[in-house]
């Protein structure tokens, strides 16, 4: 399908395409198996400029979107979901600057950014704060021109490779959800420290830890946005990101699908090729509509975020949804089409299948998404 | 350090079809890319101009569309690219190409060193690099895998053999070919991409070089193609198998029998 991408935007396609092609796919099993952070993938995105589409040319970027960051979050999560996260991972936890961030963090902490220089993280979930995000227990103590953190952060992507870390945590315990503020946490601080590298069961060359804060000084300069604001900030942070999951969904579904489509075509059973099969096509034509049908939706909210649209919570967790749930499933069918071998290791469907599961999970369950989505179409009921 | 990297559009050899009836290499369809050879070529010129500063011009003769080729090379960080362009030049060897590249060399404002790919993947002659410096009157070396030492004077250079490599100590300008031990080329950067997108690239046709007439296009060129074939096939090997002495003693009968 032709989506009409600006000129620009397709070159941004196609390149993240060629490096997703040429470097990460070769690598993809390799990473997978030794759970290694792939830094040299890193470096070759930052040269390329990818990790600037979507932040403003005044900052150094290239003065694209969100729409932009998909693109390439696809593109990458075609050959691998999981390196392809530390991408994605870094405009997440960019977003809150990005969205919130005073002329002064900008200034500061975006160049860097956009030059890959240094990669971003998000920290809001806690181990007792998953859906419930409101349960978070991470402080911060105001005192003179500094702000003590304290508490742990749970399943933090890029944790301890990123160097740039925006952290929701409560400035008023007493005010709840209204009491939590966002802070910019650099690497290296003292007092911040981070757990264990998790094992996953998929997106394994993406780094997982807790980062761990006890009585970590954070200057008074880095809240973002003001105190008590840290809830919007998470909230509308998420709102943006969304179609952002939905595009690395998306890019693990296509990449499973190209895999079934290949396989389908070399595999010869009875004296033929399976694609030949009509219970094979239909599976493969199935699989082919429903990952257009999420292309399509979550093309159309990253368009709606750049566009300055006001509310996108309802489209974006739709996007989200639809689209992870679109890539579990294709993932699945293309295991099936591969019988035998997609269940075996040196085949690479299976990862495929691990890695599309995460994304029915992070940022926000699947479950969440739909308690959103029902909830903004009750509301625009009742105002009718 | 005035950097000048010589590059050739050819057609992509992932996907070459012959004609099966003219043994000849089939051009329509196929995409045209930088010679694959000349990649390590630009990628070894960024990287001087990153280590010694100075300015990296891509030079290209071709037809109209070799333009996009110079400008990916400057997507890869060449600064200006330079095409070499008219009917006149159309059926040049090696020898009138290279004659043409040192004439708009020339006219470029100075130069001190000159990269080449070790040779280009369609013809195949590694000739025009050697050539330019013959025309320049300039040193050169070839098949260079790393270039050690340079200043604005002097350069030291690994030269790759069969058995290992020469280390050569050349003065400046000069000119070198390189293979593909060098670097790694990177990927283009999309920064790179848009300066090459609003680049203008210059193309100078015979008119603007100080060249002479006789000496460009096919009546410049001594050579002339008599027969392009393809070679018959290699006829496989034979096995012979058993023991250390039954293989030895069916060798050497079936040696003697074709009367080696």
């Amino acid at each position: 399908m032709d989506y009409l991408l600006t000129e620009q935007q397709t070159m941004i396609r196609d390149l993240a395409r060629k490096i997703a092609q040429e470097k990460i796919k070769p690598v993809a099993a390799q990473y997978d198996e030794s759970e290694e952070f792939a830094w040299p993938i890193m470096k070759v995105l930052a040269e390329s400029d990818l990790f600037g589409v979507y932040i403003p040319e005044a900052y150094g970027g290239l003065g694209g979107g969100i729409m932009d960051m998909c693109l390439v979050t696809e593109e990458l999560s075609r050959a691998c979901g999981g390196i392809a996260l530390g991408y994605a991972g870094t405009g997440l936890g960019t977003l809150p600057i990005l969205l919130h961030g005073s002329e002064e963090q900008k200034k500061k902490y975006l160049p860097d950014i956009a030059r890959g220089k240094r990669l971003a993280a998000f920290c809001l979930t806690e181990a007792e704060a998953g859906s419930d995000a409101a349960n978070m227990k991470t402080t911060a103590r105001k005192e003179g021109d500094k702000y003590i953190l304290n508490g742990t952060k749970q399943w933090i992507t890029n944790a301890g490779e990123a160097e740039i870390y925006t952290v929701i945590a409560l400035t008023d315990k007493a005010k709840g959800v209204r009491g939590a503020s966002a802070f910019i946490v650099e690497k290296g601080t003292k007092g911040m420290e981070f757990g264990k590298k998790e094992k996953k069961m998929g997106i394994r060359a993406s780094a997982t830890r807790e980062v761990i804060f006890t009585d970590c000084e954070v200057p008074a300069a880095n809240l973002i946005s003001r105190e008590g604001m840290g809830f919007i900030v998470a909230l509308k942070t998420l709102d943006t990101s969304r179609p952002g999951v939905a595009a690395q969904a998306v890019g693990i579904a296509q990449g499973a699908l190209d895999h079934a489509v290949d396989y389908s075509r070399t595999r010869v059973q009875f004296g033929q090729p399976i694609s030949s099969f009509q219970a094979v096509q239909h599976m493969l034509a199935d699989m082919g509509t429903q990952v257009e049908a999420a292309r399509a939706l979550a093309y159309s909210v990253a368009r709606m975020v750049d566009a300055g649209v006001k509310s996108v919570s309802k489209e974006s967790a739709m996007a989200k949804l639809f689209a992870s749930d679109v890539a579990m499933k294709v993932a699945v069918d293309a295991v099936q089409i591969l019988g035998g071998y997609g269940y075996m290791r040196d085949y690479p469907v299976e990862k495929f299948m691990r890695d599309a599961k995460i994304t029915q999970i992070y940022e926000g369950t699947n479950q969440i998404q739909r308690n959103v989505v029902a909830a903004h179409m009750i509301k625009e009921t009742l105002k009718k | 350090m005035n950097i000048i990297v010589c590059i050739k559009q050819v057609p992509d050899t992932t996907d070459v079809r012959i004609d099966p009836v003219t043994n000849t290499l089939i051009r329509e369809g196929v995409k045209s890319v930088i010679n694959p050879f000349d990649a390590y070529a630009i990628e070894e010129a960024v990287r001087l101009k990153e280590r010694c500063g100075g300015k990296v011009t891509a030079l290209t003769m071709g037809p109209p569309q070799a333009e996009a080729a110079l400008k990916e090379a400057i997507g890869l960080g060449c600064d200006e690219g330079v095409l070499v362009s008219d009917r006149k030049f159309a059926g040049s060897d090696t020898w009138a190409t290279s004659y043409t590249l040192a004439c708009a060399i020339e006219k470029l404002e100075g130069y001190d060193v000159i990269l080449c790919g070790k040779q280009a993947s369609d013809g195949d002659t590694a000739q025009v690099g050697p050539g330019i410096s013959t025309h320049l009157d300039i040193p050169q070396v070839t098949y260079v895998k790393r270039i050690a030492e340079i200043t604005d004077k002097l350069a030291k250079v690994e030269r790759m053999t069969e058995e290992g490599y020469d280390v050569v100590e050349i003065p400046l300008p000069c000119l070198f070919t390189v293979v593909k031990e060098i670097n790694t080329p990177r990927m283009p950067s999309l920064k790179g991409m848009m300066r090459a997108k609003s680049a203008k690239i210059a193309r100078w046709t015979a008119e603007d070089l100080d060249a002479d007439p006789a000496a460009l296009g096919l009546d410049g060129s001594p050579t002339r193609v008599v027969k392009i074939f393809t070679p018959e096939a290699r006829k496989g090997g034979e096995m012979i198998s058993g023991s250390c002495d039954e293989v030895a003693k069916e060798l050497a009968e079936l040696l003697k029998g074709e009367v080696v």
